[in-house]
C-alpha cells in the first residue's frame, strides 16, 4: 500500500519508517543497494522498495533527490535517468533501449505501484490495445483511465471507438471519465458511434443547460438520435413538455404582472414552471387554469390528454389543488358520475379513505369531510376516520345502523354539551320504537 | 441485553493504531511544507479528519486557516495553500482555477495537494492539461481506514457504490486491496480469505498483488477470517426500512461519521452533535434491540436512575462527600444519554406515525414473503400519485422489482410502470412546501435517466435476481403467522421484526459454517457465482491461535448497514465469533437511492 514514487520530495522515503514500522527493509536487500549506490555515486536512493526484478533490470529512477520531474514520464529521453540511473550490465549507449523496454505488461505494473513509466514507446496500434488489455485485466481503474487518457490523445476517435466497442470494461471507463471531464461532446460523439453500430445501452447524456429555449432546442436535436423507441418517447414527451411549459410561462408572467387577473394576485406564483416535471405541470395547470377549455395549451385536460396521464393521478392532483383552492364545488364535481339511468353517484378511483386523508392535510372544513367519510364502505374504518374528524353525525347514524345502544351511550360523553349532536342520541335513545341489539 | 451469549467470546483488535498511523502520516505531510500555511479541505474529509487530528493538532503543524473546498474563488491571503482532497477531477480543475488565478495576478504561492486515500492518474493528467503541473507539488495520504467504533472501521467511500456498480469504473478496486492489505499487515497474517462478487474477486486479487510486492512477516495473527461481499450480492437488505434502533437513527436523522445531530425536536432545545458508539453507555446497550423493546428498555432505566439519585436521601455527610465525587458525575452523564435517547425515540414514534409507518412495513413484508402482490403494488402506485416522497416511492419499486422478479413484476416495470400510467419518479418534498415541488420521470430527462440509471443498477442482478429461490433455499423468510417474541431474538430476522434474515449475513453465517461454499452450489448460482474461498500460507498452524480464527473481518464492498451490523453482532453472540466490518461507507436505502440520482452532478 506504501508507492514510492520518483518524482516526490524523498516524502516517501522518510515516512515510511516514520509511519509504518512494520514494512521494515531487509537487510541483505538493503546492503546490495548500498553497493550499487557506491558504485553509482548517487546521492541518494528515490526508490527503496523495488522488488527484486526490479533491482536485476534498472529499477530506481534516480533523480535527484527534490527535482520536479512529471510523474507523467513523456519523455523518455529524460536526462537525468540516463546520468544518474546506468544499467550496470550494460554500455551507457545501450541505456535507452533498455528504458523502453518495459513491456506492456511490466509497464501497468508499474504504474499500478506507483512506478515511473513512460507511455510515448507505445506507439503501435497493436501495442496501444495490449497495454489497455492488461489495464483492464489487472482490475485497477485508475490505471485503466491513465491509459484511456493516452490512446484518446494518440489515437484517431474512429479507431479508438471502434476498439472499444469490444471491450466494455475499458468503454464504460471512458464514459465516465468524459463524464467526470465534462467532455459533452467528445462523449455524444462517443454514444452515437456505440448507437449505429450496436443496440444503445449505455448512459444518456445530460446537459445542464441553464437557458430554457437552448435547453428546448438541444432536446430538440436530441430527437433525432437513435434512442431505443421506449426512451425516444421519453425525450419526445419531455421536449413537448419543454414547449409548452416556455408558452405557459411567458403567457401567465405577463398575466401576474398585469396584475388583472384575480388568481395570480390571491396566490401568487411561488416559482417558475420552467422545467418543472410533468405532475407539477400538472398541478400547476389545474391550480390556475382549472377552467379553460379543454382547446388551450395551458388547460389541465389538455395536458391530461397530451401526456396520457392515468385517471388516478390526475384524479389525485386535481384533488389536491382544488381543495388548496378550497374550491369545493369542483372536488365535488370530481366524484360525481351520472350512471346511464340519470343517477349522480359519488365514484373515485382512489378508496375514500385516502381523498379524507387528502382533503383534510388540505385544511378541508367538518361538513365537507363528513361527505367522504360517509362513503367509506368498511363500517369499522368510517368510524374511526369519522371520530379522528370529528364527523359526529356519521359516528351516530353508524351506532344507529348497527344497532348498538351501548355505544351510543358512550359516544354521548364525547360530544359538547347541549350540542345537536347530543340531541339527536338523545332522540335515538329514548324512541321507544327503536330496536337494540 | 437478554442474550444467551456465549461468554467466550474473543477480544477485539485494538483499532485505535489505524488512527494513530493516519495522524502521524498527515502530520509528517504537512511538515513537508514549512511555514504557515492554509489548509483548504474538501468537504465530505472534514468529518473523518476531525476523527484523526483535531484543530490544535493542524495548528500545531503551522497550518494558519482552514477553509472547506467550495469551488469558488479564494479569500486566503496566505502565500502556501495546502489542499486535503479526494482524488476527484472537479475539485483538481478548481485548484487549477485557482492557481490560474493566481499567474494571471502575478502572486507566487506554493500550492501542496494531498490526496486521500491515493491519487489517480486522471487528477494528475488534469494538473498537466491546466498547465499546472510542476507548479503544484502533490502527495498522498494514505488514510484507508477510519476506526468509526470498536467493530465498525469506514472506508468513507460512500462513491465507491456508484462508481463501481453502476459506472463500472474500477477505479476504487486497488484501493479496497489497499485497505485490506493494510489490516493484513497489522492485524494478520489471515488464515482464510471467503468472497461472493465480482469487486470482492477483484479486490482480493488486488490485496494478494500487494502482498506479493511488498514482503511477508510473521506475527502472531490478531485477525483470522475474512469475508468480503459485493453490495450487489444483496440489494433487498439495504432497500428494506430499519427498525433496530441504531439503524433507525440512521434512517430517520442520519448519522455521519459515527455522529448525529439530533434537532430541537429530540432535546426540545437547541440542536446537539452527539457521538453515537460504544462508549455511550445508554446506547451501546439499545443499539442492537428492536425499536419496540427500546421504551421499555429506558424507562427501566429511567427508573434505576432514580433509584440510584433517591440514595441520597438519608446520608450523612461523609456519605453524601463519596457520592458526590463517585457516583453523582456518572448519574448525571447517564441522566443526559438517557434524555437524549429518550427523546430520539420519541421524535421516532411521531414521524413515523404520521407516515403510515405500520402500512409501509406491512407492504415491505409482503414483498419478501411474496404475499399480496396486488395490494402491494396498488400501495406503490396510490404512494407515487400522491407524491409522497420519491426516495420511499423508488425503494418500494424497486423492493418490488428484486423481489419479484422473474416472475410478473420485473425491473423493466419500473419503467413500464411508470411509463404506462405516467405516474413519474417523484422527487422528495422540500419542507414546508406540499404538493409543490414533485418531480416526474417525463418531467425532467435527469429523472427520466435516474430511471435508467436504476435499471442499469439493479437489472444485472434483477435479471437473475432469484429472490423467491434464494429465500427458499436459505430459508430468509419465516414461515408467517409464527409468533415472534422479539425481545427474546431466536435468529438474525429479529432485525426486521421477526419477518426476514438479511440475505448478506445468512450467507456469511453459513459459509463460516461450512468453511467455505461447500453445498451451497445453488445459491451461489443464484447470485451469479464469483464465490470463493482461499486458505492462507498459514493456514495449517491456524489451530494455535484459536481467537484469531474467531475474529472474522467483513468486508462489505458497496456499504453497508446498520441492520446488518446488528444481525452480526447477534449472531457473534450466537456463535462465540467477534465481527469487525469494515465498510466503504455505511449505507441506508436513502442513500443508495440517492446515489443513483443524477441530480446531484
Amino acid at each position: 500500500m506504501m508507492k514510492s514514487k520518483a518524482d516526490e520530495e524523498d516524502y516517501w522515503n522518510s515516512s515510511k519508517f516514520k509511519a509504518f514500522t512494520f514494512d521494515d527493509e531487509d537487510d541483505e536487500f538493503s546492503r546490495l543497494k548500498e553497493s550499487k549506490q557506491a558504485v553509482n555515486s548517487i546521492r541518494r536512493l528515490v526508490e527503496e522498495d523495488d522488488d527484486e526484478d526490479d533491482v536485476e533490470k534498472v529499477s530506481w529512477s534516480g533523480e535527484p533527490v527534490g527535482s520536479k520531474t512529471s510523474l507523467f514520464k513523456t519523455n523518455p529521453d529524460d536526462l537525468s535517468v540516463r546520468l544518474y540511473a546506468p544499467e550496470l550490465r550494460k554500455p551507457k549507449s545501450e541505456y535507452k533501449d533498455y528504458v523502453s523496454d518495459w513491456s506492456p505488461e511490466e509497464t501497468i505494473q508499474r504504474m499500478q505501484q506507483g512506478k515511473a513509466f513512460s507511455l510515448e514507446k507505445f506507439r503501435s496500434l497493436q501495442d496501444k490495445l495490449l497495454l489497455l488489455d492488461f489495464a483492464v485485466s489487472a482490475h485497477d481503474g485508475n490505471v485503466i483511465t491513465a491509459v484511456l487518457i493516452y490512446l484518446k490523445r494518440t489515437l484517431g476517435k474512429e479507431v479508438l471507438f471502434r476498439e472499444l466497442e469490444s471491450r466494455q470494461t475499458a468503454l464504460r471507463h471512458l464514459i465516465q471519465y468524459l463524464t467526470e471531464t465534462r467532455d459533452q461532446r467528445l462523449l455524444l460523439e462517443l454514444l452515437r458511434s456505440l448507437c449505429r453500430t450496436g443496440p444503445c445501452t449505455t448512459g444518456r447524456e445530460h446537459l445542464s443547460i441553464t437557458d430554457e429555449n437552448k435547453r428546448r432546442d438541444f432536446l430538440k436535436s436530441c430527437l433525432s438520435l437513435p434512442f431505443s423507441p421506449e426512451d425516444s418517447a421519453h425525450v419526445q414527451d419531455h421536449f413537448t413538455l419543454l414547449e409548452r411549459q416556455i408558452i405557459i410561462e411567458a403567457t401567465d408572467r405577463q398575466a401576474e404582472r398585469g396584475g388583472k387577473v384575480e388568481i395570480f394576485q390571491k396566490f401568487p406564483r411561488r416559482a417558475s414552471i420552467l422545467n418543472m416535471p410533468l405532475v407539477t405541470t400538472l398541478y400547476y395547470c389545474c391550480f390556475y387554469h382549472y377552467t379553460e377549455p379543454e382547446g388551450t395549451y395551458s388547460s389541465s385536460l389538455n395536458i391530461r390528454q397530451t401526456f396520457k396521464i392515468s385517471e388516478k393521478q390526475y384524479f389525485v392532483t386535481a384533488l389536491a389543488a382544488r381543495a388548496k383552492l378550497k374550491a369545493w364545488s369542483d372536488v365535488d364535481a370530481l366524484f360525481t358520475s351520472r350512471n346511464w339511468l340519470g343517477f349522480t353517484r359519488k365514484k373515485s378511483p382512489l378508496s375514500f379513505q385516502r381523498v379524507v386523508d387528502i382533503l383534510q392535510k388540505n385544511s378541508a372544513p367538518t361538513q365537507v369531510l363528513q361527505d367522504y367519510v360517509a362513503l367509506v364502505d368498511d363500517a369499522e374504518l368510517r368510524i374511526s376516520l369519522a371520530q379522528k374528524h370529528k364527523c359526529h353525525d356519521i359516528v351516530i347514524n353508524t351506532y344507529r345502523d348497527l344497532k348498538d345502544r351501548q355505544l351510543l351511550l358512550g359516544y354521548r360523553g364525547k360530544v359538547e354539551r347541549g350540542s345537536a349532536e347530543e340531541r339527536k342520541i338523545d332522540e335515538l335513545l329514548n324512541n321507544p320504537r327503536r330496536r337494540w341489539k | 441485553m437478554a442474550h444467551s451469549a456465549r461468554r467466550d467470546s474473543p477480544e477485539l483488535p485494538d483499532f485505535s493504531l489505524l488512527k494513530r498511523l493516519a495522524r502521524d502520516q498527515l502530520v509528517y505531510l504537512l511538515e513537508q511544507l514549512p511555514g504557515k500555511k492554509d489548509l483548504f479541505i474538501e468537504a465530505d474529509l472534514m468529518s473523518p479528519l476531525d476523527r484523526i487530528a483535531n484543530v490544535s493538532t493542524l495548528k500545531e503543524h503551522e497550518v494558519d486557516k482552514l477553509y472547506k473546498v467550495e469551488y469558488k474563488p479564494i479569500t486566503s491571503t496566505s502565500d502556501q495553500l495546502c489542499f486535503l482532497i479526494r482524488p476527484r477531477i472537479k475539485t483538481v480543475k478548481w485548484i487549477c482555477d485557482v492557481a490560474n488565478a493566481d499567474k494571471a495576478t502575478g502572486k507566487f504561492r506554493r500550492y501542496k495537494i494531498i490526496f486521500t486515500p491515493q491519487k489517480f492518474y486522471a487528477c494528475e493528467a488534469v494538473l498537466e492539461e491546466q498547465g499546472i503541473f510542476g507548479d503544484v507539488t502533490t502527495d498522498e495520504w494514505a488514510f484507508y481506514l477510519l476506526p468509526l467504533d470498536d467493530d465498525i472501521i469506514s472506508l468513507e467511500l460512500p462513491e465507491f457504490f456508484r462508481d463501481n456498480f453502476l459506472a463500472g469504473d474500477q477505479r476504487w478496486v486497488r484501493t479496497a486491496g489497499s485497505a485490506l492489505h493494510l489490516l493484513h499487515s497489522l492485524y494478520g497474517p489471515f488464515s482464510k480469505v471467503y468472497g461472493i462478487g465480482r469487486c470482492s474477486k477483484m479486490a482480493y486479487e488486488s490485496w494478494r498483488e500487494q502482498v506479493a510486492e511488498g514482503e511477508q512477516r510473521t506475527r502472531q495473527a490478531e485477525i483470522g477470517r475474512v469475508f468480503l461481499i459485493d453490495r450487489d450480492v444483496d440489494f433487498v437488505t439495504p432497500l428494506c426500512s430499519q427498525v433496530v434502533y441504531e439503524g433507525l437513527v440512521d434512517d430517520i436523522f442520519r448519522i455521519k461519521c459515527g455522529c448525529v445531530e439530533f434537532g430541537p425536536d429530540v432535546t426540545s432545545d437547541k440542536s446537539v452533535k452527539v457521538m453515537l458508539n460504544s462508549q455511550d453507555k445508554v446506547f451501546n446497550e439499545i443499539r442492537n434491540e428492536h425499536f419496540s423493546n427500546v421504551f421499555g428498555f429506558l424507562s427501566q432505566k429511567a427508573r434505576n436512575l432514580q433509584t440510584a439519585y433517591d440514595k441520597r436521601r438519608g446520608m450523612d455527610i461523609k456519605q453524601m462527600k463519596t457520592f458526590v465525587s463517585e457516583e453523582l458525575k456518572g448519574l448525571k452523564q447517564e441522566h443526559r444519554l438517557l434524555s437524549l435517547h429518550i427523546g430520539a425515540s420519541e421524535s421516532i414514534m411521531k414521524k413515523k406515525t404520521k407516515q403510515d409507518f405500520q402500512e409501509l412495513l406491512k407492504t415491505e413484508h409482503s414483498l419478501l414473503e411474496g404475499f399480496e402482490i396486488r395490494e402491494c403494488i396498488s400501495f406503490i402506485e396510490e404512494h407515487i400519485n400522491r407524491q409522497v416522497s420519491m426516495i420511499q416511492s423508488l425503494r418500494l419499486l424497486c423492493l418490488l422489482s428484486i423481489t419479484e422478479n422473474g416472475k410478473f413484476y420485473g425491473v423493466d416495470h419500473l419503467l413500464t410502470f411508470a411509463n404506462l400510467r405516467h405516474l413519474g419518479l417523484l422527487v422528495e418534498q422540500q419542507p414546508g412546501e406540499t404538493l409543490t415541488v414533485m418531480e416526474s420521470k417525463v418531467g425532467k430527462l435527469v429523472n427520466d435517466k435516474t430511471a435508467g440509471k436504476l435499471t442499469d443498477a439493479f437489472s444485472s442482478l434483477a435479471r437473475k435476481s432469484n429472490f423467491r429461490a434464494l429465500s427458499r433455499r436459505l430459508n430468509l423468510v419465516p414461515k408467517s403467522g409464527e409468533e415472534y417474541d422479539l425481545r427474546v431474538p431466536r435468529d438474525m430476522a429479529y432485525i426486521f421484526s421477526g419477518a426476514y434474515v438479511p440475505l448478506s449475513c445468512k450467507l456469511i453465517e453459513q459459509v463460516l459454517e461450512r468453511d467455505g461454499w461447500t453445498g451451497l452450489e445453488e445459491v451461489t448460482k443464484l447470485l451469479n457465482g464469483n464465490e470463493f474461498a482461499v486458505t492462507g500460507s498459514n493456514g495449517a498452524d491456524s489451530k494455535a491461535k484459536n481467537d484469531a480464527q474467531r475474529i472474522i473481518l467483513v468486508m462489505f464492498l458497496g456499504g453497508c448497514t446498520f441492520s446488518e451490523i446488528s444481525a452480526l453482532r447477534f449472531l457473534g453472540r450466537e456463535k462465540g465469533y467477534k465481527f469487525i466490518v469494515v465498510a466503504t461507507a455505511i449505507t441506508n436505502s436513502s442513500r443508495l437511492l440517492e446515489s443513483l440520482l443524477d441530480n446531484h452532478v
